[in-house]
């Protein structure tokens, strides 16, 4: 894993062909004023999808807004067989798009291009495996939950936010037997304060010894707070960086991350295909991100 | 049906093309595309050296439109001859380069390097980026500089030769019939337009360069206007672009005097466009009787006035 991040060429990034897919509107399910996860129907796109990857999703036919958005998969959705029929996001109302899509009906069709990216590494043969989610960054930890699962790797979830009403689906991951810790700012639910103190608490307390690998996605501050500990307790960590996209395909060159060259200096890496997950101790932490 | 359109002494399979610096080098569309299909594949602006680029954030989204400020982060050259060049040979992509400099020795000695390289197709000579400092729009704002790079380019490369020109400018089209005298086998316009957007809650430039070069839609009827100036003064071929996402701006590009387009800030929305594009055109001469695509070029009935 040490040389992936730095090493690999664009064959080794992409994992499988990038699809258009005509996407249904299965359901827009409101978590909040703000929050909602909108469901897609495309199988052959999220058979393909690997945890940590994301979709590129145009929410307008026209011009506004434009360009796609890059969206984290949340859920790879099955039907009552078990076959793959599709996938969902967790989606924030900010702007245009993620209005639409907040308020999107079931059957409206959207474009959704994808999978992209570089997905976290397998977490199969790893002892134990602590994910950190920071608001939305929730996303990516859903299907690498599932793969934990089945491959039978121990998992944690910390999970923060600014306020306990946005701490959403922990049911989910509760069922797929995750041990989740809590923490918001506002201290109305789990631990008071940010999600990185119950984490240092609990690297703390830990055997050097232990293999626990960190996989964290999140806001840039909370990143870097989970690199730093990461380094700091030794431990091998992976991020999912969040940035703005152009074209999600590596066409356009908007989406860099700074990270670390092997001769001992840096270069902006394009998170859309040499990310969007990174390991923690290739990054170097910019003051001001996207 | 012939969709063939010549650039000087290049002829091009049908008449669509990657922007510069909206295909990254090519290969990273290579799985969605199939780059043989494409006029051409213009490739993201080259230095000799390689460049880091400006911080993040280099983009955003305005209306119809994005500005961008990547600051031509880039591989240099000689990477790219090496690491880029064997892989689009082999997957049969028509080359053409886009090169920059910040001195005229260094667009001449791209242009030297890239003569003897087997696959490159043609050169378009980048005066025209508005992101960096040095070099680029500084040679493409003033006739006198762009005279002089182009005379350079020209006797360091029998490759055509294709000045990209700015926007930015009062008038283009005496840039591009300066560009013709000094030996240039087309120009390809408009490069993007110098804008800014500011994030009223912090006051801060929503750019980390400040200022960026506008795309897409937005700009899309200045462009065709543009276009239609150049080529009506100059002789040699006009490659136009600005805002393209749909057959019929293809069309109305052609119509206003373009032989053939570019197609940048719609890829990034639709990287599958190009076969619609393609198909869109093909209706669009079967509706209209047109056998050769070039037939177009310059077509603009103005009633009341005689066609050219």
């Amino acid at each position: 894993m040490a040389e992936r991040a730095s090493q690999a060429g664009l064959q080794a990034i992409l994992p499988a062909m990038p699809v258009d897919a005509d996407a249904e509107v299965l359901a827009s399910t409101r978590l909040s004023d703000d929050y909602c996860v909108v469901a897609f129907r495309a199988p052959a796109l999220a058979a393909a999808i690997r945890p940590g990857q994301f979709v590129m999703v145009r929410t307008s036919a026209g011009n506004t807004p434009l360009l796609r958005r890059p969206y984290s998969v949340f859920e790879r959705l099955r039907d009552s067989n078990g076959e793959v029929i599709g996938f969902s996001i967790l989606n924030k109302r900010v702007g245009v798009g993620s209005r639409l899509l907040y308020d999107a009906a079931p059957g409206m069709r959207v474009s959704c291009l994808g999978p992209l990216g570089r997905p976290f590494s397998s977490a199969t043969g790893t002892t134990e495996a602590w994910m950190v989610a920071g608001g939305t960054g929730l996303a990516p930890f859903a299907t690498l939950s599932e793969e934990l699962a089945a491959a039978g790797v121990p998992r944690r979830l910390f999970y923060g936010a600014r306020t306990g009403s946005e701490l959403f689906c922990l049911d989910r991951f509760e069922r797929l037997g995750v041990n989740v810790v809590l923490a918001t700012e506002d201290g109305t639910r789990g631990e008071h304060g940010r999600v990185t103190v119950p984490l240092a608490r609990e690297l703390g307390s830990r055997p050097a010894s232990s293999g626990v690998v960190l996989y964290a996605c999140g806001p840039e501050a909370m990143l870097k707070a989970v690199a730093g500990l990461a380094e700091r307790y030794g431990r091998e960590c992976e991020v999912a960086t969040e940035r703005q996209m152009g074209c999600g395909m590596g066409g356009c060159y908007s989406c860099v991350v700074r990270v670390r060259t092997p001769e001992g200096g840096s270069r902006y890496a394009r998170s859309c295909v040499e990310g969007p997950v990174f390991r923690a101790a290739d990054i170097v932490w910019e003051e001001r991100p996207a | 049906m012939d969709l063939s359109v010549r650039i000087g002494a290049l002829r091009l399979k049908n008449p669509l093309m990657s922007a510069s610096g909206c295909f990254g080098y090519g290969m990273e569309y290579a799985d969605v595309v199939d780059l043989s299909t494409l006029g051409a594949v213009v490739v993201k602006g080259l230095f000799l050296a390689e460049r880091p680029g400006h911080p993040p954030p280099r983009i955003v989204e305005t209306p119809a439109g994005m500005l961008n400020a990547i600051g031509l982060q880039g591989i240099g050259v000689h990477r790219f001859v090496r690491e880029k060049m064997p892989e689009l040979r082999a997957r049969g992509a028509t080359v053409i380069v886009n090169i920059c400099g910040t001195t005229i020795d260094e667009y001449t000695e791209i242009a030297r390097i890239l003569s003897d390289v087997e696959g490159v197709a043609a050169l378009e000579l980048n005066i025209s980026c508005p992101n960096i400092k040095e070099g680029g729009i500084s040679f493409g704002c003033n006739l006198v500089n762009t005279r002089q790079v182009v005379s350079a380019v020209r006797k360091a490369t029998p490759l055509p030769l294709i000045p990209k020109l700015t926007p930015n400018v009062t008038d283009v089209s005496s840039f591009a019939h300066v560009a013709e005298e000094a030996g240039a086998d087309a120009v390809s316009l408009v490069n993007t337009f110098l804008a800014m957007a500011i994030d009223v809650e912090t006051r801060r430039p929503r750019l980390s360069n400040v200022m960026g070069g506008l795309s897409g839609p937005a700009i899309r009827p200045i462009a065709v206007r543009m276009v239609y100036e150049c080529a009506r003064l100059v002789r040699i071929p006009v490659i136009g672009m600005g805002g393209i996402a749909s057959a019929a701006d293809v069309l109305e590009f052609m119509i206003a005097g373009a032989t053939a387009v570019q197609v940048g800030t719609a890829n990034f929305v639709d990287p599958f466009i190009w076969g619609k594009l393609e198909s869109g055109v093909r209706e669009y001469m079967r509706r209209h009787g047109i056998e050769r695509v070039s037939e177009l070029t310059g077509t603009l009935d103005i009633p009341g006035e005689k066609r050219a």
